[in-house]
């Protein structure tokens, strides 16, 4: 029976080639922007550690005074002090924690023809590839022993192990950051979460390449390397030699907690300590806050207002184009009111026409969803050609390839309801008497 | 034209003319919006800043350290780019307008102030006015005498001598409105940073911040402050429009000379900062034309199809009245009225539809409401594209001969 109709609908697709083509672009037109659109936003909005994104937390507090607050609206402070990070890095209240900050640091290669170059690095402490469960080439991370003595120790990223290295075992060897000699201990697999959440609001970026150099936090500021972003709320400048003891907020801090008991009890030792400080006088407000990954990186509208914008304009189009597809299949069935008289008449069922009409219209949608899929990918290129940091990302993946067939197939047969629903309620008799 | 026949003949095709409303009212409201929003991004994009963009280079250097002969050879480097045949001035600023960093504080009229009154952006370096040329709109630029080295302003703030601090400002005209209304600005005390007295002694008429426009893109603030290379963003040059790239090259040659070390990190003019600045704008605009122009296209198809099946059924019907007498103008003006009355139909619905989208926009994306004139503009658009898919299927019907009347379907 399928193949029968699927044969009428051809026919009946050909016999209106215009109308057919018309119904078939504007469906692929409003998929293709959809698609688009949808690609991006997923990759905005993606989960940058999915193993792991459930027990990586990120608390905040408040050492602002009440009169200079960080924001009118009343938001945490994105950072932390030093003398607050290293507080909670050094309590050990969470499985592992981690405290960071982004630098941009000049490389120079041990190859004298080399020339020397600026690369993202990351200064942090010990816990940082354990929690984030980095994956590792070769060595390891450095111990929490390192972190205390200053070891000068680094962690590089397969590419600048591929760089400087070729892609050898360098552990052990020996590299040149901003005039200090780092010794490395570990080359990371190719690393990078997308978003990069750890680096947020530290002025790292957000897409893209991985950072370059990772070192541990005292080591690095005790060779003068400085944190990308410092806010200060103190009365004194902000000297960048001295940010330990500044008021002045430059670090994150990520704690790795599993199970909502864990959860609970770190807010609970947050509170303490935040009231604690307030008695000590070094806070104002006691108030504190521990968000989720997913939740950080929401608060922070790590996706642009322009994509959602976007992606809300892209699927109005294809509602306006899905409608437009009905107008034009309900015009096409009514003219066809004879045929479906002189069917009817020969036997046809109601369910007949009506499963007849709907094959026409999964034929236009799966149409439209190829042709859809060509201006996806088109529009997709079109991402890839901007300024914007996550570009080379944008790419069409199974899932989403599968998703413009399924959403392409829904608009269509949801087109097609109502003109096959007019079709099949056509009275046969008044039909045949026209004739 | 009458059209009570119009309206009976719709009432016979209830869903295809409902279907054609709604798309239009849905095509209405995106294209108000979307138009609106196009028009957001280009006042974005045409903001004035204030300064002679188009006289203006900059070249950004990576960040040597700390040392102690920074201040000496930075003066070197800007003597030497003095030097330089076409340059009208330099200096060392901390921020460029549309530059990525900027230096923001709190400023306040009163000590005793619970909070700021507004945030403003804060210019250092030497001959900044002059350099950027900005415009004095009553007062005077800094004397020599009254600049200060950022080292001593730092050491001064670390042991609280607030004397040892330059107090001089200069202020736009954006600041002085806000701080003083109505007020002669001249002479009046601020307060930034929670308490570092600064005496107005210009107003500029307009001076960009490097960014955030958010909090208000016109407060900007200069004060007298010389940086050294390790201290600043960079060097910015002014000359002449046309000397522009000689300059640039000229000058980073001068400056890789005076020291082959050093690392450019950026260099151009400022038109092109500017338009990197406003790159995610443009594109957006591009993206938003697209869309309407898109939806444009689909509804003027749309309309095209509908209205061709509704001439090709009523060939007959239309056969029958040209043969009793109807011109070929009175079968166009029927289908034009009929457009004419879907559309007009469609907007009215669309409208309502566009200010529910504002008020959402409003609401999740802190857009400012959208003013009337849009609305017109959206109609307008709609009703010429309504006209022109029609005029097709309607001069089809008009060539419709009397004939067709007397033969069978």
């Amino acid at each position: 029976m399928l193949g029968y109709y699927l044969d009428l609908a051809l026919r009946s697709l050909k016999r209106n080639q215009v109308l057919t083509a018309l119904m078939v672009l504007s469906l692929a037109l409003g998929i293709g922007a959809s698609i688009t659109t949808l690609t991006v936003f997923r990759l905005l909005s993606g989960d940058p550690l999915p193993q792991r994104s459930s027990q990586l937390f990120y608390p905040q507090l408040d050492p602002y005074p009440i009169d200079q607050p960080f924001s009118r609206s009343g938001k945490m402070p994105w950072l932390m002090t030093y003398i607050d990070a290293m507080n909670l890095v050094h309590a050990r209240k969470a499985q592992r924690q981690a405290a960071m900050a982004m630098t941009q640091v000049k490389v120079i290669p041990m190859d004298a023809g080399k020339k020397p170059f600026f690369s993202d690095g990351v200064m942090t402490t010990a816990d940082f590839f354990p929690m984030f469960d980095t994956p590792f080439q070769y060595g390891a991370g450095w111990s929490g022993a390192d972190d205390d003595s200053r070891a000068q120790v680094v962690v590089i990223a397969g590419f600048l192990n591929d760089k400087l290295f070729g892609g050898a075992n360098s552990v052990g060897r020996n590299i040149r950051i901003e005039g200090h000699d780092f010794r490395i201990v570990g080359v990371l697999r190719h690393w990078e979460p997308e978003p990069r959440f750890y680096g947020l609001r530290l002025g790292g970026h957000d897409y893209g390449q991985g950072d370059a150099v990772f070192m541990p936090l005292q080591s690095a500021r005790a060779d003068g390397m400085s944190p990308q972003v410092t806010l200060s709320f103190g009365p004194e400048s902000t000297d960048v030699a001295h940010l330990e003891n500044a008021s002045s907020i430059w670090l994150g801090v990520w704690v790795q907690l599993s199970g909502a008991a864990d959860v609970s009890a770190y807010r609970t030792f947050l509170s303490h300590y935040a009231a604690q400080q307030v008695s000590l006088g070094r806070f104002q407000r006691p108030r504190v806050s521990l968000s989720g990954l997913t939740q950080w990186l929401d608060d922070q509208g790590v996706v642009p207002d322009d994509v959602r914008l976007q992606v809300g304009m892209a699927f109005g189009f294809l509602l306006i184009c899905v409608v437009n597809t009905v107008g034009l299949l309900l015009a096409k069935c009514l003219r066809r009111s004879r045929e479906i008289g002189v069917r009817r008449a020969l036997g046809a069922s109601r369910g007949a026409i009506f499963a007849q009409f709907m094959v026409e219209a999964a034929i236009i949608g799966v149409a439209g969803g190829v042709l859809g899929l060509v201006f996806a990918e088109l529009g997709l290129w079109g991402v890839r050609q901007q300024p914007v940091e996550y570009a080379s990302l944008a790419h069409l993946d199974f899932g989403m390839f599968a998703f413009t067939f399924a959403v392409a197939l829904v608009a269509s047969l949801f087109a097609g309801l109502l003109p096959s629903w007019r079709a099949c309620v056509v009275a046969p008799a008044p039909q045949l008497k026209i004739a | 034209m009458d059209i009570r026949p119009i309206l009976s003949t719709l009432r016979r095709h209830k869903f295809t003319a409902c279907l054609l409303i709604l798309e239009i009212a849905l095509t209405c409201a995106i294209i108000c919006n979307a138009i609106f929003l196009i028009g957001q991004r280009l006042d974005r994009m045409n903001i004035s800043s204030g300064i002679a963009e188009h006289e203006l280079v900059y070249i950004q250097l990576a960040y040597i350290g700390e040392r102690p002969d920074a201040m000496a050879r930075t003066a070197a480097d800007l003597a030497a780019l003095r030097e330089i045949a076409g340059v009208r001035a330099v200096t060392m600023t901390n921020q460029i307008p549309f530059g990525g960093s900027s230096s923001n504080m709190g400023v306040r009229t009163d000590l005793a102030q619970q909070k700021d009154t507004i945030n403003a952006s804060q210019y250092l370096g030497e001959n900044v006015p002059s350099t950027l040329g900005i415009q004095l709109e009553v007062g005077r630029d800094f004397r020599p005498e009254e600049y200060r080295d950022l080292t001593d302003v730092y050491a001064a703030l670390g042991k609280g001598d607030m004397n040892a601090l330059p107090k001089p400002a200069l202020i736009s005209r954006a600041v002085a409105d806000q701080l003083w209304p109505g007020q002669d600005p001249l002479g009046k005390q601020m307060y930034v940073g929670g308490g570092i007295p600064l005496t107005v002694i210009g107003v500029m008429a307009q001076l960009i911040r490097p960014n955030q426009f958010g909090d208000g893109a016109q407060y900007s603030v200069i004060n007298p402050i010389r940086l050294s290379m390790s201290q600043g963003a960079g060097y910015v040059i002014r000359c002449a429009p046309q000397d522009r790239e000689q300059v640039l090259k000229l000058a980073l040659a001068k400056l890789k000379t005076l020291d082959p070390n050093r690392i450019v990190l950026g260099k151009g003019t400022l038109d092109q900062l500017r338009r990197d600045y406003f790159q995610n704008d443009r594109a957006m605009a591009g993206i938003l034309v697209g869309v309407c122009l898109a939806l444009l296209i689909v509804t003027a198809l749309g309309i095209v199809g509908l209205a061709s099946f509704w001439v090709a059924q009523r060939n007959r019907s239309i056969g029958v009245r040209r043969a009793l007498g109807a011109t070929r103008g009175n079968i166009l003006h029927y289908f034009q009225t009929e457009n004419f009355l879907l559309t007009t139909i469609g907007i009215a619905i669309g409208m309502v539809l566009a200010y529910g989208i504002n008020l959402f926009l409003i609401v999740h994306y802190e857009l400012p409401r959208m003013p009337g004139f849009y609305f017109p503009v959206g109609a307008a658009l709609l009703w010429v594209i309504g006209q022109c898919a029609v005029l097709g299927p309607a001069l089809r019907a008009a060539a419709v001969p009397p004939v067709v009347a007397t033969r069978s379907v």
